[in-house]
């Protein structure tokens, strides 16, 4: 196949990523909203997987079929301009998505966490969508900066940091909802499904630990970079600036939880404002910052 | 006489006492923390707010727009946040206070090495995953040993009892990780205080010898003497910028030049690229920048050449329109020109003539022409890249097409042709394997200590065989180590 006619393949191949995460977002939010059935009796309730299991089977084939569709798309757009796929704002979007829903397979195959398929497929949802409308560039090949080994490992282990932080703070802000409902009272029926605080406490804890050594060495693979490409390995840059800034709040979050002994509520909270320092990164310094990592047209 | 010797010595004690209390508050975890967190915080304004060493442009626009404002923004050093007293003041006590903080559990740490685990506990149904195992007293301690020093645990055997650790490590790699957060951070003095920066701009067939006058602009660290650039020179050859025709944007960039290191040893040819720097010694040469410098002949009345030559042009957008001014400061009265210059150039009715593409197809070079005092004698400084006209007249407007003349009524000027010009930026950076070591350990030592996990197994022998555990942070796994334990006594027995 042609350069172009693989272009073309991988922007079908993400309206079919959108139509099938649509799917799985319908089955997430049909299985969640109907599972749990109270019988008349307050003091037990019954769980009603029978009319559910199926819808919530589809959701994770959809979310393992999209995230196949993911890779698809992902290897023909690098494939027709002959390079990784993330040299622009699109492409770091489609592989972030592909990398979020990746790693929400990998959290489900170790921690059965289907519940987390709802959030997860919202957010892959409304990363394509904007992808493919507001921030989407031609296939076209790298500018001079980003030709280096460097923007494979650089630019891959912040896209993977990325996507288990936003599995992480999704986690945290699902911790936040059911406590806030256990506080009033009970769980609405709804949210009976998801595990305990406790659970969702040390899930967030586990994908922060896990993937904090990746984030550090993606700010130290960018510094190296720098080094052989702009004379400098640390120019507080905005974006080197806000990634010191994400390093430092999430070296705080796992001070806290280990050696201070955070949990619960502060934890959650602190998890979540460490993950917005990275969304704000990405979405503010690329479009409206100035500074050595904004490449002309996103 | 003993009365002022008391009131003199009172405060002197305090005096000492706050000292030692500052030190350990400032050596708390909790301070570091804290430190740390504020100099998370204190970076943000440096990437909200233009740096004069990043984008002093930007800066200068804050002092025209709103110069009380800048001027109180400048006193709080808001323009060069990096570099101001107080960001210095977070990071050396972060510095401080972790060193403080980790020197002394490296040597709590190291006198621990050849320690044994401590006690085991006299009530082991209390502890986490207890079991009896069915098994032979009598050589169960021996095998339980045996067994625990082959999973690499330290072993303490009491009469009747073994208590075992293991994931000592994690306090090692904890160490290791904030011992090389010190040592990126000596790093980074190491290159500000040894090193230099500077740029140099030159158009293709230049030469540069590399000394302090031959900059555009140079810094040193503060210990650096300025003798100590390595003596070479360098001519620019060739500059060749590839765009990609669909896009218009570069897709690579290749400057050609010879090099004699030392002045007038053997020029050798050397390819820079933008991610392929020269490197002598600790120092390196960039490739950072490029553009176009139109090349002009000016002549005055009586054709007498005022002006010949290539002037630098700074790109205003992606297609290379660049910007720039030409001065004659021989002619009377004296000429200057606010100049772009367009490298493929296109014509519309709302924007006039513009550049389509960042290579030279169809130049055009776009003159406004003034007479009057150029302003270089006043003793300010004055930007090459633009023109002051506050005491100038505007004299005519023109575009030339490529060997096209314009007569400005006081003599003519003609588009020759054009050249590329290259931004070069040398660096000198000692400090920089340290910081690169330092981030290496750093990982490593980071991965040790996530990923130790840290344990305690006992094992008692008394009229049946008990054996429990104890994970620290409730890290799992305990429950399959104590079942290996438990089947690995158990076979013992068979």
């Amino acid at each position: 196949m042609s350069s172009s006619t693989l272009a073309y393949f991988s922007n079908d191949a993400i309206y079919a990523c959108l139509a099938i995460f649509t799917i799985a977002f319908l089955a997430h939010a049909f299985e969640v909203s109907w599972s749990v059935k109270n019988t008349d009796s307050d003091d037990k309730t019954q769980f009603d997987f029978s009319r559910t299991d199926r819808a919530g089977r589809l959701g994770t084939a959809m979310m393992i079929l999209g995230t196949a569709g993911l890779v698809v798309a992902d290897l023909t757009r690098g494939l027709s301009a002959h390079r990784v796929p993330w040299g622009n704002m699109y492409e770091f979007s489609i592989t972030g998505a592909l990398m979020l829903s990746a790693a929400y397979l990998f959290a489900f195959a170790k921690y059965k966490v289907r519940w987390l398929g709802l959030p997860v497929s919202i957010s892959v949802l409304l990363t394509l969508g904007t992808a493919i409308t507001v921030l989407y560039r031609p296939s076209a090949p790298l500018v001079p900066a980003l030709k280096s080994p460097w923007l494979a490992i650089h630019v891959l282990a912040a896209i993977i940091s990325g996507g288990v932080f936003l599995v992480a703070n999704l986690v945290a802000a699902t911790f936040l909802v059911m406590e806030r409902y256990e506080l009033k009272g009970e769980r609405p029926q709804w949210a009976k499904k998801i595990p305990t605080l406790d659970a969702l406490d040390q899930l967030s804890y586990r994908l922060v630990a896990f993937v904090f050594p990746l984030w550090t060495f993606a700010v130290i693979a960018g510094a190296i970079w720098a080094e052989s490409a702009w004379g400098k390995y640390w120019s507080w840059d905005p974006k080197e600036t806000w990634a010191f800034i994400t390093w430092v709040a999430y070296a705080a979050y796992l001070h806290a939880r280990v050696t201070v002994g955070w949990r619960g509520r502060r934890a959650a909270w602190l998890c979540i404002f460490a993950g917005s320092t990275f969304l704000f990164n990405y979405i503010w310094v690329n479009i409206w910052g100035t500074g050595l990592h904004t490449y002309s047209g996103l | 006489m003993s009365e002022k010797n008391s009131t003199g010595s009172a405060p002197e004690l305090g005096f000492i006492a706050l000292l030692r209390w500052a030190w350990r508050q400032l050596t708390s975890m909790r301070t570091a923390l804290i430190l740390l967190m504020l100099l998370g915080v204190a970076a943000i304004p440096g990437s909200l707010f233009p740096q004069r060493n990043q984008n002093p442009q930007k800066v200068d626009s804050y002092f025209t727009s709103d110069p009380t404002l800048a001027k109180w923004m400048d006193r709080l050093h808001l323009f060069n946040v990096y570099a101001s007293p107080w960001f210095s003041a977070i990071y050396l006590l972060l510095f401080i206070s972790l060193i403080g903080c980790v020197l002394p559990r490296t040597i709590t740490h190291l006198k621990a090495i050849g320690k044994v685990p401590p006690l085991t506990p006299r009530n082991l149904d209390r502890m986490e995953g207890y079991r009896v195992v069915a098994t032979e007293s009598a050589t169960a301690i021996e095998e339980a040993r045996r067994w625990l020093k082959s999973h690499r645990y330290r072993i303490r055997v009491e009469e009747g009892s073994i208590s075992a650790e293991k994931g000592y490590s994690r306090e090692t790699g904890n160490l290791l990780f904030h011992l090389s957060l010190i040592l990126i951070l000596v790093g980074v003095a190491l290159g500000s205080l040894f090193g230099m920066k500077g740029e140099a701009i030159l158009n293709v067939g230049d030469r540069f010898i590399n000394t302090p006058t031959s900059y555009d602009n140079i810094s040193y660290g503060k210990f650096q003497g300025q003798g100590s650039l390595p003596p070479f020179a360098l001519t620019v050859k060739n500059f060749v910028a590839s765009y990609d025709p669909v896009t218009g944007q570069p897709s690579n960039y290749v400057l050609s030049t010879e090099i004699s290191n030392p002045i007038g040893a053997a020029a050798k040819k050397v390819i820079i690229k933008v991610n392929t720097p020269w490197t002598v010694g600790s120092t390196k040469v960039y490739l950072q920048a490029n553009g176009y410098s139109p090349f002009v002949t000016i002549k005055d009345k009586s054709g007498h050449v005022t002006f010949k030559g290539a002037v630098i042009f700074l790109p205003q957008d992606g297609n290379l329109s660049s910007l720039g001014a030409i001065k004659v400061p021989d002619m009377v009265p004296q000429i200057g020109f606010i100049a772009s210059f367009i490298p493929t150039a296109t014509s519309s009715a709302s924007r006039g003539i513009f550049s389509t593409y960042p290579e030279v197809l169809d130049p055009r070079l776009v003159l406004s022409a003034w007479k009057g005092n150029l302003g270089l004698d006043s003793g300010t400084p004055q930007s090459v890249y633009s023109l002051n006209t506050s005491q100038m007249s505007k004299i005519g407007l023109k575009a030339l097409t490529l060997g096209s003349t314009y007569d400005f009524g006081y003599g003519t000027i003609t588009f020759d042709g054009w050249k590329s010009w290259v931004n070069l930026q040398i660096v000198d950076d000692p400090g920089k394997m340290y910081a690169l070591f330092g981030a290496l350990f750093a990982i490593l030592g980071l991965l040790i200590s996530l990923f130790t996990r840290q344990r305690r197994i006992w094992v008692k022998v008394g009229e049946s065989v008990e054996i429990a555990g104890l994970a620290k942070n409730g890290i799992p796994g305990l429950e399959a180590e104590l079942m290996a334990l438990t089947q690995a006594l158990e076979e013992g027995e068979k």
